[in-house]
């Protein structure tokens, strides 16, 4: 019992490691590949390639005085930034990075991860309300919408991978995968359901997966050219920092998510290519998504609210449930 | 109905072709200059703020008329002279320039008929106080015949 | 897009966009009155960089007021100089040397090319796409290097002088004008591939903020917002002055009434922009730039003078009352930001915030060019 305990503890530990190491470094990635987008050279002073940056960074948020406006609800304006930070960190423990790298597996996994990203929303809510600023309010109330607005076709799509694979366990899905990239939820002509249909869920994941993480072109809460700075208006010091990790750490859990639903996590995309370790497929894939998410954000302008509603109830809804009737029909038949 | 599935498909397509783009401009050079690690070249019309001509001996070409005083839409040239006990012309003893508002219009440069004022290409005039923005052109010719 | 609610004014906020707001680009600031992410009621607040240009243009000497009009503009600032030069010629006679209108003409589209590439950057940005900004500034870097090269500025240009130029363009201009002109053309394909065929952007645009031919006449609206309302009117064509009549361009026009028509006129200027420039390459005669004999002192007869140029931002007026002094008895400047922007309070009604502040955006605004 208590070996168990110490290693979920161990496994937090790591878990937190992981998740503020990424969310440091996949900021240096993001100015350096928006910098090569734009043609410039990007962070390259501190260090090599500009590698110290994220650490400098970090050193003079920790250095500026945390500030509350006056008249803010002080516990909910604190409360906010953990909040971001704290599910993004707790989802990691369940992820299945290889078919040894787990920290604790679930039996269900996907209704675990799915918990924690809507509690994700709440702390946009919670800083927007607290911080008693008007554009930090509009900017939560968009937050909100957009959050129920996404987990519908986010979770329809879940769904129709689950019923393929016929499990809410992570590990349990990729093992259906297993095979080769004929076999992967996102074309899977081999695998189990052989619905050629997937192709579009998996973009419907993708672009819920962008709206949850308010990112660019979704990034409404952030909206830096209409709400200033959106939730984070009042936030200096740790708090935007805390902020800004949580974005990314949610980004890498997203991605992973994307990674085991649909891109076959740990497994190699040829069957041959078996004796590369799990855990390097795995990380390849979420690495490339992650860099479309930086690829993306670059390259599009933002929408507006009633263009993201509109998308999501009148394109990605409608399609997604129709998948999700489709492929019980051809489950039904195989 | 058809046209529901041809907007997705079109909307789609323009993404994918905006991600082209910027995918080929990932791989190609920069073009920036990383500032003071280099230095471009001020090309030769390039207005600094504005400086004292000298002739062969060091001394400026300047007769003191004071056109460019007279010539600055904003005030901001300042010169005096005198005659020395025996010499002909008036020698330059004094000309500040506050450069702090100036406007690099060229006024001065141009209403000059004797070569004693031009631009200077220098740009890097960065500081916290106002007084060093006080030029005094005749020190700073001194300083450059030094 | 009118709002589908019924906006209760007793539920209504105040929120100051501005002075210093990321979608101003500068210090504009707006009092909008909100009903959550509607606007109820909007009121532009200008004159926080008021600075007294007509003013100075009655205490300074012509010459001396000069370098006044390229910063009231610091986008397109020859188009500014280029009204002023040429009422102040036609108030005292001066001739100007063919060679000098066509250098004057060929510096002031590449001006509006200049101008309306960080408009284009800008706008998208206002639109939360950052790299477009990147691309456009590189051309028009391009373009300031060409400029820096001859007048000796990169942006608040003091270029042209009564009758004529501070100084000749060389062949290097001429063929780096030259070298320009396909690369822009290059990089046009590229935005209309980038930014006008995208989905996002089109759904923001389209549709958003009509402005009908009679509130552009209203509010005595001119540039791309009165021509993407279907408005023909460009001082180039309809009020000639300079070497235009000599040149062959068209004056895009779009009927849609949007956002997106605005956007579209700007875009299809500068093309029309680089057929002028390239033409004027082409006719550039020999000769002087100064006239042989230009009065020393410049005093303009009394009279009551008035000429219209089409800047970058719509159509300048500058109209001069002289009583025959040194210095002018008035001087007007009727700046097109100034009616462009008035319209805003207007038509802003019942938009969303974020189309409100994309249709300001396609109004192309420079604060300082309103605020004189
Ligand atoms: S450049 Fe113009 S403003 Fe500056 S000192 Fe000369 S005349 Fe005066
Ligand atoms: S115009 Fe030339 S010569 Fe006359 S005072 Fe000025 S610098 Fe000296």
């Amino acid at each position: 019992m208590s070996l168990t305990l110490l290693n979920v503890i161990v496994a937090v530990v790591i878990a937190i490691a992981f998740a503020a190491l990424n969310a440091a470094y996949l900021v240096w990635a993001e100015r350096r590949g928006a910098a090569r987008i734009q043609r410039r050279p990007g962070p390259n002073i501190n260090g090599p390639f500009g590698l110290l940056q994220p650490p400098l960074d970090g050193i003079k948020l920790m250095a500026k005085q945390l500030t509350i406006p006056g008249g803010a609800d002080k516990v909910l304006f604190i409360a906010a930034p953990v909040l971001a930070m704290f599910p993004a960190i707790m989802s990691f423990v369940t992820i299945p990075f290889s078919e040894s790298i787990v920290a604790k597996n679930m039996n269900v996994g996907v209704l675990m991860i799915f918990a924690f990203a809507s509690t994700g929303s709440m702390a946009l809510v919670f800083a927007g309300w607290s911080s008693r600023n008007k554009y930090a309010m509009m900017s939560s109330v968009r937050a909100v919408s957009q959050a129920v607005a996404y987990e519908i076709p986010m979770l329809i799509t879940t769904i129709t991978v689950v019923m393929i694979a016929g499990s809410t366990d992570l590990m349990e899905i990729v093992r259906q995968q297993s095979g080769s990239i004929l076999h992967w939820n996102i074309f899977p002509v081999l695998g189990n359901s052989h619905n050629l249909l997937m192709p579009m869920s998996f973009l419907i994941f993708f672009t819920c997966t962008l709206a949850e993480t308010n990112r660019a072109p979704f990034d409404l809460g952030e909206a830096e050219s209409e709400l200033v700075a959106g939730f984070h208006t009042e936030y200096g010091s740790m708090g935007f920092g805390l902020f800004f990790m949580g974005e990314y750490a949610n980004i890498v859990i997203g991605s992973c998510m994307t990674t085991i639903l649909f891109l076959g996590g740990w497994n190699a995309p040829l069957p041959f290519l078996g004796f590369i370790p799990g855990i390097f497929w795995f990380l390849l894939k979420l690495y490339l998504l992650i860099a479309t998410f930086i690829w993306i954000r670059w390259t599009f302008p933002r929408t507006t609210i009633y263009g993201l509603l509109n998308l999501s109830w009148k394109i990605l809804i409608p399609l997604s449930l129709f998948n999700l009737l489709f492929t019980a029909g051809l489950i039904k038949v195989f | 109905m058809i046209t529901y599935f041809t907007d997705i498909y079109h909307g789609l397509i323009s993404l994918f072709i905006g991600m082209g783009i910027t995918f080929k401009e990932f791989f190609s050079p920069t073009v920036t200059v990383s500032y003071p690690y280099e230095t471009l070249t001020m090309c030769d019309r390039y207005r600094g703020h504005t400086q004292l001509i000298a002739n062969e001996e060091g001394k400026p070409n300047c007769v003191v008329c004071g056109l460019c005083e007279k010539a600055c839409p904003s005030n901001c040239i300042s010169l005096a002279g005198e005659k020395p006990e025996g010499g002909k012309k008036k020698v330059l003893t004094k000309y500040i320039l506050d450069f702090t508002r100036c406007s690099l219009c060229g006024s001065c440069v141009e209403s000059c008929n004797f070569n004693a004022l031009e631009f200077s290409k220098e740009y890097n005039l960065a500081s916290t106080r106002k007084e060093d923005f006080i030029f005094d052109l005749l020190k700073r010719l001194e300083e450059k015949n030094k | 897009m009118n709002s589908p609610i019924k906006l209760q004014p007793d539920e209504t906020f105040i929120l100051n966009v501005g002075p210093q707001h990321p979608a101003t680009h500068g210090v504009l600031r707006v009092k909008m009155e909100m009903n959550g992410e509607y606007i109820v009621n909007a009121e532009t607040v200008i004159g926080y960089i008021h600075r007294m240009h007509e003013k100075m243009g009655e205490v300074k000497t012509y010459p001396q007021f000069l370098m006044n009009l390229s910063r009231m503009d610091y986008l397109g600032a020859l188009g500014y100089s280029h009204g002023h030069v040429l009422l102040i010629e036609k108030a005292s006679g001066i001739e100007v040397p063919e060679r000098a209108e066509y250098i004057r003409a060929i510096m002031v589209e590449l001006n509006r090319v200049a101008s309306h590439l960080f408009w284009f950057g800008a706008f998208v940005m206002d639109l939360g796409g950052f790299s477009p900004l990147m691309y456009a500034l590189q051309d028009r870097e391009y373009i300031l290097d060409m400029l820096e090269a001859v007048t000796g500025s990169r942006l608040t240009y003091c270029y042209f002088r009564f009758g004529g130029l501070y100084n000749d363009i060389d062949d290097d201009f001429i063929s780096a004008a030259r070298r320009f002109i396909p690369r822009m053309r290059k990089s046009l394909k590229k935005y209309h591939k980038l930014v006008t065929g995208n989905i996002i952007f089109h759904k923001r645009l389209e549709g958003i903020a009509p402005l009908s031919q009679e509130m552009c006449r209203k509010y005595g609206a001119s540039s791309a917002v009165a021509r993407g309302s279907g408005i023909n009117f460009d001082v180039r064509k309809n009020e000639p002055y300079s070497v235009y009549p000599e040149f062959d361009f068209d004056i895009p026009v779009f009927h849609e009434c949007d956002s997106l028509a605005r956007y579209k006129v700007r875009m299809e200027e500068i093309e029309q922009s680089l057929r002028i420039i390239e033409q004027g390459l082409d006719k550039l005669p020999d000769g002087p730039i100064m006239p042989e004999k230009k009065p020393k002192l410049i005093k303009p007869p009394p009279g009551d003078y008035y000429q219209a140029v089409e800047t970058a931002r719509g159509s300048f007026g500058i109209r001069l009352v002289s009583d025959g002094g040194k210095t002018p008895y008035r001087l007007k400047l009727r700046s097109p930001t100034y009616s462009n922007m008035h319209l805003f309070d207007e038509s802003c009604r019942g938009m969303m915030i974020m189309d409100a502040l994309a249709f300001m955006g396609s109004l192309d605004l420079v604060i300082p060019e309103i605020d004189r």
